[in-house]
């Protein structure tokens, strides 16, 4: 048996819901039972990234994962792995290729690829735990800073490294600070942008839930650098575990003197509040954010002025997502030589994907910026489930857009991507198969940003809403082919004249589906047909009379009671009742029911 | 100035740095379309209409919100930004009802006028349209969110212009909507009916309710003239239409209030056409009033006027000037008794209100008016509100100063009561009603105390300092706290964040004035003023808030016992002499009668004829039983208004007098400001104008007035009034001009005393404390204190349905220990008495007033609350004390 074991349990939001949180009981109680409690640490992390397979479990030193681990598993793991150093291997994950049990996490295919810079303490330390992140080298980049640099040498080594925003947009990340930094006033802000918003997007909430400490170190160090002494986390108040982590964290550093007055005996003071969001998708954009901290209702005002001059209550004010605060700590310890060699020649450093959809391995994944898709799908994410084909990829949340097979192999950065049709956006990764229907898609990106629409500016506001009346015509087969013209001259007036970055980009599904998916449009329009079979009111259902068993198990599943039949006669479905809810297609166990 | 050269399609034009690139368009007649922009308030940005093209800027840029820079290429109408444009406008007219032919902005409507010029069919985007309940429940506006095009100007006004925030979005997308809080209608929010919000509305979502289906704004003719309520003196457009008024709109251009106006401006106009209306003249027969003739009434009226100047000398007659007529008719007014009858018996309302301000100011600046002007007050640093409810009592102040408070300036309210103002301030003194000078003599103790007065100020620009010194220190704080009931701590916050700041403004109306100490009262306040160097520039100063539309005017124009027009005194015989030769007769070197002692006079029978002219003293005047006793007294009283009131009801000959929209003229506000009042209707049914009416009179009495014009009026007025010397009515245009112009080519005076005081150097008054005249005792345990309410205007706005029907009946405010001590409870009526008096009202149980003190206004003529107030006046003014006499309340049954 491995002298001094650690038990890292994830406890992040995903695999919290799929029942991480009595494993740590039993496990606990077990470890006692066998009398471990000396050499064996139980450690509730934060996400370990592969939320598809939780609940988690890594054994340390051995680096051993289990997943789906169930209470009724602890016992044999403890008996076996920890006390004997034998692996339970129904509990290993399978090479996707070899179909054979991985034992070695790091041989694992979703975490060989990934490089994890701002990802290194997720998964592997207790986010309650302050001790836990200074014993990984934790504010040693703070204690750099004040002990060492001066602001603008700060901001030289932030610019050097090349980190852009992570919220989307990409800006320089130096670049904004000395915005910041050369405002003259008695008062600024900092914030940072927790209103992770985006369909699918998690990896600032597991970065809160995870690694707290990084994001409070990296804004210390950007408040340091811009001469702030006050600071917010606009959180969205649907991560209480994150806003829970974040506040034990903020309490912890207070008390440990890095934050409050005159921090490390430097005279430099600095203070930090968690405000929870109330909701509304449009608080990401800086301006609402803003103005939701000030009690408004948090809709988008015209920039200028920014909030480097005018920002919160007037002051000016930097905002970075939680990302980018994350990275800070990191390239002021290793250096902006350090992070730049990561990357590509405009986008530096590595990127956090949320890999959801039709992938094998859904989860989160950190990866250089350059990576191509198709690593990061087939490689990292193991492919399309059930052995279906590809068919698209949508990147950047709402205001992405969705690639096809042929663009796989385009690099990961600000620029190919937004050349592409698509953005980096916060870096959600919605993989679609041959399942999905992207008119349908199209719909369901529009309806998103046309529900969370301020509703200030009119574009956005009227205008998504006719997109979304639109596709939903089409996905009924009521389109007209000119339909795709308006469509498309809507979608390009929307984009160049709304007021934000939501309004701008929210037709762009849109335009990507149009682009790359046209005949899908054209089969909903003019041959009354949805490839995919998912668009209803395009599909009907009726039964092989020569394959029908009469069984009547149809019939008797069907929530709208419209197949008739009987031992003696074949089923049929009355087309007109038909509610096309597919249970039938299920349930036939003999294939005579056909979809067309 | 930096100036910036830009093309604007392909034409090169120069503006200033700073300018939008909508307004150059606009300074260069390039027209842009907007929806969501309004030049009195911030830009949003959100409509998206007014998007330009500009090379080398991503997408297209708002015209509005995008500052132009050096060089830039703007493109305003290729077909680029037309087609942009016309997207825009299909999804707006998508999800709009085209219910236009019966919409009330039809022909009004921007939405209407760009979807035509840019070819908008509506029929592009076919789909959900919006469903809501229109927002009916008040009697002034109709909200019809289904016509709303969400361009957020009513938010933005409510904001801005108003300071009540009473709307904002509500939802969000395709269901956003604009609204108060919890989507309640109006009349259940904050709302207070400024209608702001509807005077910027560019579509028919917000629209005049009493407007509906009256008129088209081709058939409808815009005449600018001044309000007739408060001093404020805002300007708006009549509507007319057939010879008919037929609602109110703003008038961007108004000098003092651009698009803001109050519920009574907007919506109580209606009052012109009130049953009450007097339509043709009433001769008391057998005891009744019975129609007549003109010129049965006016031949009447002469031959009594000249019996009793015949019979008792010209001394027996005395007359009462109006408030609410124009300087012209005031003028004339005094004309009349002075160059006419032969006496100096003449006096107006501004002795029940603002005459402590005339004399106290007078006494120590020189000049009896207001010293700075309104539209300084939005940025101003520090305000000083005593003794006045601007919210209420003066609506458009209350807004400016809560634009200066939006700013960031700093506010000290001193009243009894808890006003809007004293919620919204940084420091509220509550103190014991009458203990004025106690509190100001206080709070000028601990400037002297503290080294914050000015110096050089005092030394180089006043007189008698050390005598004030000296009796200040009478006043130590602790005695002044026991005194005023305001802790120790605040009088010295307050005379710290008055004296120490740069520029303070000082504002007060009756709250100050009507005690038997209110000249002490305002000699009080010119002396901090002076002491902190807080006068004679901008941003500070002395500023009254004149209760009438025209009470100042009517005192510039002599309706004074002992002044002359423009304050020449009666007594100096170079000004006797000055106004003999002008107006060709012998004139009377005494001074006349106040209003007060006119009623005691009556009743001594020293007194036998009144004339009184568009005022109601047997309702506004203290102590109304002693009134009623004295006009009783008289032998003949004639009463010119425009509604049959109390007074005209004893009247032996009434005359129907026409209201501001019949008549030509001017009103002087309370910044001094004359502004135009332009006839929009002939005067309604038999009526004339007062001038008119005053000039048969003169006619009939051998001295005749002959005038073709108010115009002509005013010319006379000029020539012998040098504060007014400069005055032509074409001069006064839409902006009007601040007193003095005492020259065709002065352009007027924004700010008195600039140099030097009117009166060379301004005057220390030392001034002793002394408690109210009648106080709470065992018989009468309460305070009654009367004021306005926002929705009424003294005693004629009842005259107006929509005001009536909002705010009908009077509502005496008692604090709620009271209202428990008393066993009442909210709206139950109670029986109030005085020494003088009683009567019944309704009450409303609020903590706005303290315990032990009633607060009731004197709109209501079913609730004549002068019957209680107390005729004690002030002993230079005879100004009554009406915010201070003991009362009693009981349950009734």
């Amino acid at each position: 048996m491995a002298e001094n074991q650690k038990i890292l349990v994830c406890a992040g939001t995903g695999c919290a819901s799929s029942g991480a949180l009595p494993i740590i009981d039993i496990l606990k109680e077990e470890i006692k039972r066998q009398g471990l409690e000396e050499t064996v640490t139980i450690v509730g992390t934060g996400c370990q990234g592969f939320c598809e397979k939780g609940p988690t479990i890594v054994i340390e030193p051995q680096h051993v994962l289990y997943t789906r681990v169930q209470g009724e598993d602890i016992a044999e793991i403890v008996a076996s792995d920890v006390m004997k150093g034998e692996r339970v291997e129904r509990l290993l994950l399978l090479d996707t290729e070899t179909q054979k049990p991985v034992t070695k996490m790091s041989d694992i295919r979703f975490f060989a690829k990934q490089h994890r810079i701002v990802l290194k303490n997720c998964g592997v330390i207790d986010p309650q735990r302050i001790q836990d992140y200074t014993a990984r080298d934790g504010y040693k980049a703070l204690e750099k800073v004040l002990k060492e640099m001066k602001p603008n040498e700060v901001i030289e080594e932030v610019k050097k490294s090349g980190l852009r925003g992570r919220g989307g947009a990409g800006f320089p990340t130096g670049l904004k600070w000395s915005f910041c930094q050369q405002t003259p006033s008695d008062k600024k802000y900092i914030i940072c942008n927790a209103d992770e918003g985006d369909p699918g997007a998690f990896m600032d909430r597991s970065v809160l839930e995870g690694d707290p400490h990084s994001v409070i170190e990296g804004m210390l160090i950007g408040a340091f650098a811009m001469g702030v002494d006050e600071g917010y986390v606009y959180c969205r108040a649907e991560y209480p575990l994150a806003i829970k982590h974040l506040s034990i964290a903020i309490k912890q550093a207070e008390e440990a003197g890095f934050l409050g007055d005159n921090i490390l005996n430097s005279g430099f003071n600095f203070r930090l509040k968690v405000f929870a969001g109330a909701g509304a998708f449009v608080c990401g954009e800086e301006t609402a954010l803003m103005a939701s901290i000030e009690g408004k209702r948090g809709m988008p005002r015209v920039r200028p002025p920014f909030p480097a001059v005018s920002g919160l209550w007037g002051k000016p004010t930097n905002i970075n997502n939680v990302e980018t605060w994350s990275n800070i700590p990191h390239i002021i310890r290793h250096g902006a030589e350090w992070y730049a060699q990561f990357g590509t020649e405009k986008s530096k450093g590595t990127k956090i994907f949320a890999l959801t959809g039709k992938v094998n391995n859904t989860g989160l994944v950190e990866v250089p910026m350059g990576t191509t898709l198709r690593e990061i799908i087939f490689d990292i994410g193991g492919g399309i489930q059930n052995g279906k084909a590809f068919k698209a990829v949508q990147i950047g949340g709402p205001s992405g857009g969705c690639l096809p097979e042929n663009m796989l192999d385009l690099s990961v950065d600000y620029e190919t991507l937004t050349n592409a049709g698509a953005m980096v956006g916060s870096g959600g990764l919605v993989i679609m198969d041959e399942t999905t229907c992207m008119v349908d898609i199209a719909r369901f990106f529009v309806n998103f940003s046309q529900k969370e629409s301020c509703g200030k500016c009119t574009p956005c506001r009227e205008g998504n809403k006719r997109m979304y009346d639109i596709l939903d015509k089409i996905t009924k087969g009521e389109g007209k082919i000119e339909d795709l013209d308006t469509l498309e001259n809507l979608a390009l007036t929307i984009k160049e004249t709304s007021l934000c970055g939501l309004g701008q980009n929210a037709p762009n599904p849109v335009l990507a589906t149009l682009k790359y998916f046209r005949h899908e449009f054209e089969a909903h329009i003019l041959e009354h047909k949805c490839p995919a079979h998912v668009c209803s009111a395009l599909l009907s259902y009726a039964i092989d009379a020569d394959k029908c068993k009469k069984c009547g198990l149809c019939a008797k599943n069907c929530p709208a009671n419209c197949i008739k039949g009987d031992k003696n006669t074949p089923y049929v479905i009355n087309q007109d009742e038909c509610i096309k809810c597919g249970t039938c297609l299920d349930k036939c166990k003999f294939g005579a029911v056909t979809r067309s | 100035m930096e100036w910036f050269t830009l093309t604007i399609d392909g034409r090169e034009v120069s503006v200033p740095k700073g300018t939008t690139v909508l307004e150059a368009c606009r300074m260069h007649d390039i027209s842009i379309p907007t929806l969501c922009h309004d030049p009195e308030l911030t830009s949003a940005g959100a409509c998206r209409l007014c998007i330009v093209q500009i090379e080398g800027m991503r997408n297209l840029p708002p015209s509005c919100v995008t500052q132009v820079a050096q060089g830039m290429a703007v493109q305003t109408q290729n077909s680029k930004v037309r087609a942009a444009r016309k997207t825009i406008l299909e999804l707006l007219v998508a999800n709009h009802p085209l219910d236009c032919m019966t919409c009330q902005r039809m022909g009004n409507c921007s939405l209407a006028q760009y979807a035509y010029e840019y070819g908008v069919t509506g029929t592009l985007y076919q789909g959900e349209r919006r469903n809501l309940s229109v927002d009916e429940g008040n009697p002034f506006i109709l909200r019809d969110p289904n016509k709303c095009i969400l361009c957020g100007k009513c938010i933005r006004a409510c904001d801005e212009i108003q300071g009540r925030s009473v709307l904002d979005f509500s939802f969000r997308g395709f269901d956003t909507q604009v609204g108060p809080a919890f989507n309640l209608p109006y009349h259940e929010s904050d709302c207070v009916f400024c209608g702001s919000c509807v005077s910027v509305c560019p579509v028919g979502a917000l629209t005049e309710k009493k407007m509906a289906g009256k008129g088209r704004p081709w058939d409808v003719t815009k005449v600018q003239t001044t309000c007739p309520f408060c001093g404020t003196g805002c300007n708006f457009d009549l509507n007319v239409k057939d010879g008919k008024v037929i609602g109110v709109t703003s008038n961007p251009n108004a000098p003092v209030n651009g698009k803001a106006l109050c519920v009574k401006g907007r919506f109580g106009m209606d009052m012109i056409y009130s049953q009450n209306r007097l339509t043709t003249p009433l001769i008391r027969k057998e005891g009744v009033l019975v129609p007549a003739e003109w010129d049965e009434a006016l031949d009447l009226v002469a031959k009594k006027f000249r019996e009793i100047k015949d019979n008792y000398g010209a001394n027996a007659l005395a007359a009462l000037s109006s408030a609410h007529c124009t300087n012209e008719e005031n003028y004339l007014m005094q004309k009349f008794m002075r160059a006419v009858i032969g006496t100096n018996n003449i006096d107006h309302c501004a002795r029940v209100c603002h005459a402590p301000t005339v004399a106290g100011l007078a006494v120590s600046f020189g000049s009896g008016a207001s010293t700075n002007s309104f539209n300084e007050i939005p940025d101003a640093k520090v305000m000083f509100v005593i003794g006045a409810n601007p919210t209420e009592a003066h609506p458009v102040v209350g807004t400016k100063m809560k634009q200066a408070l939006a700013k960031g300036a700093k506010l000290i309210v001193a009243d009894p009561r808890k006003i809007e103002l004293a919620e919204g301030s940084d420091l509220w003194l509550r103190l014991r009603p009458g203990t004025d000078v106690a509190l100001i003599n206080g709070i000028m103790n601990i400037i002297l105390a503290n080294g914050w007065e000015d110096r050089s100020f005092i030394e180089k620009r006043t007189e008698g300092f050390e005598k004030f010194r000296e009796n200040l220190e009478n006043y130590p704080p602790e005695i002044v706290s026991q005194l005023t009931g305001v802790p120790v701590e605040q009088l010295i916050e307050a005379a710290r964040i008055y004296a120490t700041a740069e520029r303070a403004m000082i504002f007060y109306t009756l709250g100050i004035t009507e005690h038997t100490t209110g000249t002490d009262n305002v000699m009080s306040l010119a002396n901090l003023a002076m002491l902190t160097g807080n006068v004679g520039k901008t941003y500070s100063g002395v500023n009254p808030l004149r209760g009438q539309n025209n009470v100042q005017g009517s005192c510039d124009m002599g309706a004074l016992p002992g002044d002359y027009p423009g304050y020449q005194k009666v007594v100096n015989p170079e000004v006797q002499k000055k106004f003999e030769e002008a107006w060709g007769v012998a004139l009377s070197p005494n001074v006349g009668l106040m209003l007060p002692d006119m009623f005691p006079a009556a009743i001594n029978k020293d007194l036998h004829a009144m004339y009184i002219m568009g005022e109601d003293p047997v309702v506004t005047d203290a102590d109304a039983n002693h009134v009623r006793r004295g006009l009783e007294s008289l032998d003949f009283l004639v009463v010119q208004d425009i509604f049959m009131s109390e007074t005209a009801k004893m009247a032996d000959v009434v005359l129907p007098g026409a209201s501001f929209a019949e008549k030509t003229g001017t009103f002087t506000n309370a910044e001094r400001r004359i502004q135009m009042v332009n006839q929009a209707i002939q005067p309604i049914s038999n009526a004339k104008t007062d001038g008119e009416i005053l000039c048969e009179l003169a006619n009939r009495m051998g001295y005749p007035f002959s005038y073709n014009s108010s115009a002509e009026i005013m010319r006379e007025v000029a020539r012998l009034t040098p504060l007014y010397g400069g005055v032509t009515h074409e001069r006064l245009g839409t902006q009007g001009l601040q007193w003095p112009v005492p020259t065709l080519e002065h352009p007027g005076s924004k700010v008195l005393h600039q140099e030097t005081f009117s009166r060379g150097k301004g005057i220390f008054m030392a001034i002793s404390y002394q408690e109210a005249n009648e106080l709470p005792d065992e018989q009468y345990p309460f305070l009654l204190s009367t004021g306005r309410k926002l929705s009424h205007y003294n005693v004629f706005t009842q005259n107006s349905e929509a005001l009536d029907s909002y705010s009908p009946e009077e509502l005496a405010e008692i604090n709620p220990l009271d209202a428990e001590r008393l066993g009442v409870e909210d709206g139950e009526r109670v029986k109030v008495t005085s020494r003088r008096g009683e009567l019944e009202t309704k009450i409303q149980i609020t903590d706005r007033v303290p315990s032990g003190i009633v607060f009731m206004t004197f709109h209501y003529m079913e609730t004549p609350t002068n019957v209680l107030t107390n005729g004690a006046s002030d002993k230079v003014s005879k100004t009554y004390e009406y915010k201070t006499c003991g009362v009693n309340l009981t349950k009734i049954g």
